[in-house]
């Protein structure tokens, strides 16, 4: 999200899902969609049957790629090297868009200095991807009428994350592949409401829409709103609050909706983290593994037990409707919420959520046009600043929300740990089809389906190991260590092994590196250094041999 | 594009050049059956029960694939037409287990509402019928292959919206089955469960597992809302009976994703009623969650976050705010953090 607000001033997708069938080329980098956002994916794949070209950069094979016209199998963590590679060509040939640069953006000449560096052949040799390869997709990305770039969590969950958006960015404003149908930068989020949980301002930076908490007008504003005075001082984020619960600073938490042991990088030092705290208390529906650290858990109510709205990655503001009561004595979140604050002097007094909406609404520029009966039958998708206004369905029309798109000259950040001797596999991770996160382990079809870890690993790496598909290896890493069962694929390449991150019997994040992107706090899930090895139930474990490379 | 007029039923109705008899006739609100059309597919004309009677034209043509053109004359319920309809239905029915009883579409079967409409039994053409095996040895969908009229809606449905393939029409003749490759069951093909086959059959051939046995079909209550699970937003039908949700089933009207969903937002939101779910507040004593009144643990949650703030000053707080809930309860926390305790220490994981 910084990233894109940086280039473009704001964070968000720039076109809406039904582009996806509207453009000529899909460029999609660093985004399993067919697994991670199925119904996205499906588009995707209709959109390539019917003629629609395709362009997936992914160190595995994953399935879109055997749909691609070009699939670039890059090193995992040398996204800015292929695309800073790509630009190199377009501007060597003269491809850009000079009226677009000219008029919409700002930076063009640093850019230039800084991509001049990354020719075809360095690019080949940093990526792994052919030179001819890399002209062609050049070629065709800078001569498509549109081209829609799609990325999630591949781009961005690298210590170069924010620089990662910011390559793409670049690519797309350089040819002028922004801001029409068919044509932009879409980061398609992870989760339903990650779009509205930023949005709603549940963040350590901004208010709701993305207003300052060290912006005077924008504190004047809340402070009057909700009557009290306001802090001037930027929070802490998730990486920074649990170094400061570690170091004392942070003596208590409120966590709500969220499995942090499980699903954040380098969950031993999370499992200190909360240890160290004074009082904690958790919100849930399950006993998270998080849940276990509380002094206090409130059970909360699911998404069919109460009334609201969720944002998706288009932007389209959505209502949630209560289906049945509340589940044995637990309540809707908002109502918790409203009761801790009554007994700590703050009456909170809602009818219901949509009169929180509408408190948020008279707030949130961005929303302030959208209500439940407006968003009744379709959704309404932000910027929509008035109750006349149809909603925004592309980003940066005319102009930038932050004026002039701004091109930044990026280098090489390479991953924070790389494979050695000692640990020669790089490990990624990621979501599968099956589950989501870890709410879905408590599906019985589902579970059931797809009931523990299958860690893919290459043919070439399972043959030295001596293991094949459905036996068990342990995984370790300077962090932590695991048992998983393995699924023999050449869907990774040699020297890799992927796993997902939800199921807590093998909880892929004891492994996962502590970085994090300095700009962004996003950790690096997509690269850490391990050793595999065979395990079998009666004790012996051979040694690690190298992968054949 | 320009426009045409043509005559159904004696009414004059105008429609864009390129428009199906069918589309035209439906416009004017005028009905006609129909089995192997869908609005979403492909135009198919193979159940013919659209037949039309078209003057000047031989036979009766399927109006979902007759394009309609200026000066067409159509009846839609002629003799002839209805004649045709109810022998298709008979066919049909000739071959079609008279399972309506226990059948989970009962009243929610197109078979079923067309013989009704036109008065038809079975019993008019005595012959052959199928036994296959019912296919449930999956988690998610039962395939009754013997109540499949091949209308092709679940082939064109995995082909067109889903661009998988995974099934199409297999043998020849009476023998003709939907499957996938090799006849295989969907659990030993690439199927990934997604249920866009479902969501378009239009009679008990393709059920979800999981329903049934828990509804009639006209006690459920459909509750329009967003999926939980990734940040596509599909909107989905929850389908609840006794304050149960039982299933989910697509709503076309959905803005992102018509009848699409995938395998998760269809046949996992079962973890609603999870015996595992947290029920009652907990408090932790003596290293044991001991279950507790609300009274108790809000009182116990606002003494402890009141004492640190008092003790160490508002930092010294911090929430986790979440991805997975709504806005509103995600306004009100962070409003919670910031007017209440005094901190902008609220982060959600916006980055995973």
């Amino acid at each position: 999200m910084a990233g894109l607000a940086t280039s473009f001033g704001s964070g968000a997708m720039t076109n809406s899902f039904a582009d996806i069938e509207q453009t000529d080329l899909l460029f999609v980098i660093g985004a399993n969609a067919t697994e991670a956002h199925p119904v996205a994916g499906a588009m995707m794949m209709r959109a390539v049957e019917k003629g629609t070209k395709l362009v997936v950069a992914d160190p595995r094979r994953i399935e879109l790629a055997d749909r691609a016209d070009y699939w670039l199998q890059l090193k995992p963590g040398t996204d800015i090297p292929l695309l800073n590679g790509l630009m190199h060509i377009i501007i060597k040939e003269d491809l850009y868009d000079k009226k677009f640069v000219a008029e919409r953006t700002e930076g063009f000449e640093e850019l230039k200095a800084t991509v001049e560096n990354y020719t075809p052949e360095k690019v080949a040799a940093m990526t792994g991807i052919p030179v001819e390869t890399l002209y062609a997709v050049a070629r065709l990305y800078a001569t498509s009428y549109n081209a829609l770039i799609c990325y999630t969590l591949g781009i961005t969950e690298h210590v170069c994350g924010v620089f990662n958006v910011m390559s793409t960015a670049n690519l797309a404003m350089l040819t002028g592949h922004i801001g029409r149908p068919g044509s932009g930068v879409n980061p398609q989020r992870g989760q339903n409401n990650v779009q509205g949980a930023c949005d709603m301002g549940a963040l350590p930076n901004v208010y709701p829409g993305y207003q300052a908490v060290n912006n005077p007008d924008a504190r004047a504003k809340f402070e009057k709103a909700w009557g009290v005075s306001l802090s001037d001082k930027v929070g802490l984020t998730i990486p920074d609050m649990m170094e400061a619960a570690v170091e004392g600073k942070v003596k208590a938490m409120y966590i709500m909706g969220e499995d942090p042991v499980l699903t954040d990088p380098d969950a031993n030092h999370i499992r200190h983290a909360l240890e160290s705290l004074d009082f904690l208390v958790v919100q849930e529906i399950f006993m998270t593994e998080t849940a276990r650290y509380a002094d206090v858990i409130l059970p909360g109510a699911s998404f069919a037990e109460k009334d609201g709205t969720f944002t998706n990655s288009e932007r389209r503001v959505q209502r949630v409707r209560k289906a049945i009561e509340p589940i044995g004595d637990t309540r809707a979140d908002w109502q918790i919420i409203c009761a801790v604050a009554g007994r700590m002097g703050y009456p909170m007094t809602y009818g219901w959520p949509g009169d929180i909406f509408d408190e948020m609404a008279s707030l949130t520029p961005s929303y302030a046009g959208i209500n439940y009966q407006r968003i009744d039958a379709c959704g309404i998708q932000w910027p929509c600043p008035d109750c006349e206004h149809p909603g925004t369905c592309v980003l940066h029309a005319d102009k930038f929300t932050r004026g002039k798109g701004l091109f930044k000259g990026i280098d090489h950040v390479p991953p924070a740990e790389m494979p050695d001797a000692e640990y020669p596999f790089l490990l990624s991770t990621g979501r599968i089809l099956y589950h989501y996160n870890i709410t879905t382990r408590h599906s019985a079809g589902l579970d059931a389906y797809r009931p523990e870890e299958m860690a893919q690993l290459n043919p070439a790496d399972a043959s030295h190991l001596g293991v094949a598909t459905g036996e068990r290896v342990r995984v370790t890493s300077r962090r932590g260590s695991l048992l998983t069962k393995v699924q023999v694929t050449d869907r990774v390449p040699p020297g890799m092994i992927w796993m997902s991150f939800h199921y807590k019997e093998s909880p892929t994040n004891v492994l996962t590196v502590s970085a994090f992107d300095p700009i962004s706090k996003t950790g690096e899930y997509k690269v850490a250094a391990v050793k595999v090895e065979r395990f079998t139930e009666s004790g012996g474990m051979p040694d690690s041999r190298p992968p054949a490379l | 594009m320009a426009d045409v007029t043509l005559t159904i039923d004696g009414r004059l109705v105008t429609v864009p050049a390129g428009t199906t008899v069918l589309d035209a006739a439906r416009q004017a609100g005028i009905p006609i059956p129909t089995l192997c059309h869908d609005p979403m597919l492909s135009a198919w004309g193979g159940c013919r029960l659209c037949v039309v009677e078209i003057e000047k034209m031989r036979n009766l043509p399927a109006s979902c694939v007759t394009t309609a053109t200026e000066g067409m004359v159509v009846q839609t319920a002629s003799p002839a037409v209805v004649e045709a309809r109810k022998t298709i239905l008979e066919l049909l029915l000739a071959n079609h287990p008279e399972d309506c009883l226990t059948c989970h579409k009962n009243g929610d079967c197109r078979l079923q509402d067309y013989a009704y409409l036109y008065g038809v039994r079975g019993g008019a053409f005595p012959g052959d019928k199928h036994a296959f095996p019912i296919e449930d040895d999956n988690h998610f969908i039962v395939r009754d292959m013997n109540k499949c009229i091949l209308c092709g809606k679940c082939v064109r449905a995995c082909a067109e919206k889903q661009a998988r393939h995974i099934i199409d029409y297999t043998y020849r003749g009476f023998n003709t089955k939907v499957a996938p490759a090799m006849d295989l069951p969907l659990s030993q093909s690439d199927c990934t469960f997604c249920g866009s086959c479902v969501s378009v059959c239009p009679t008990g051939a393709l059920v979800e597992k999981a329903m049934l046995g828990k509804a009639r079909r006209w006690e459920v209550k459909k509750v329009r809302t967003t999926c939980p699970f990734c940040g596509v937003g599909c909107n989905f039908d929850l389908n609840v009976k006794d304050g149960r949700v039982i299933g989910v089933t697509s709503n076309p009207d959905s803005p992102v994703n018509g009848r699409d969903l995938c395998i998760k937002g269809r046949f996992g939101t079962d973890f609603i009623h999870s015996p595992d779910r947290l029920t009652t507040p907990l408090i932790k004593k003596n290293g044991e969650f001991v279950e507790a009144s609300w009274d108790e643990a809000l009182d116990l949650v606002a003494k402890k976050l009141g004492e640190v703030k008092a003790a160490y000053g508002s930092d010294a707080l911090a929430a986790l705010s979440s991805a997975r809930c709504t806005n509103e309860d995600n306004y009100l926390m962070q409003k919670f953090m910031r007017a209440v305790i005094g901190t902008n220490n609220v982060d959600h994981c916006a980055r995973t």
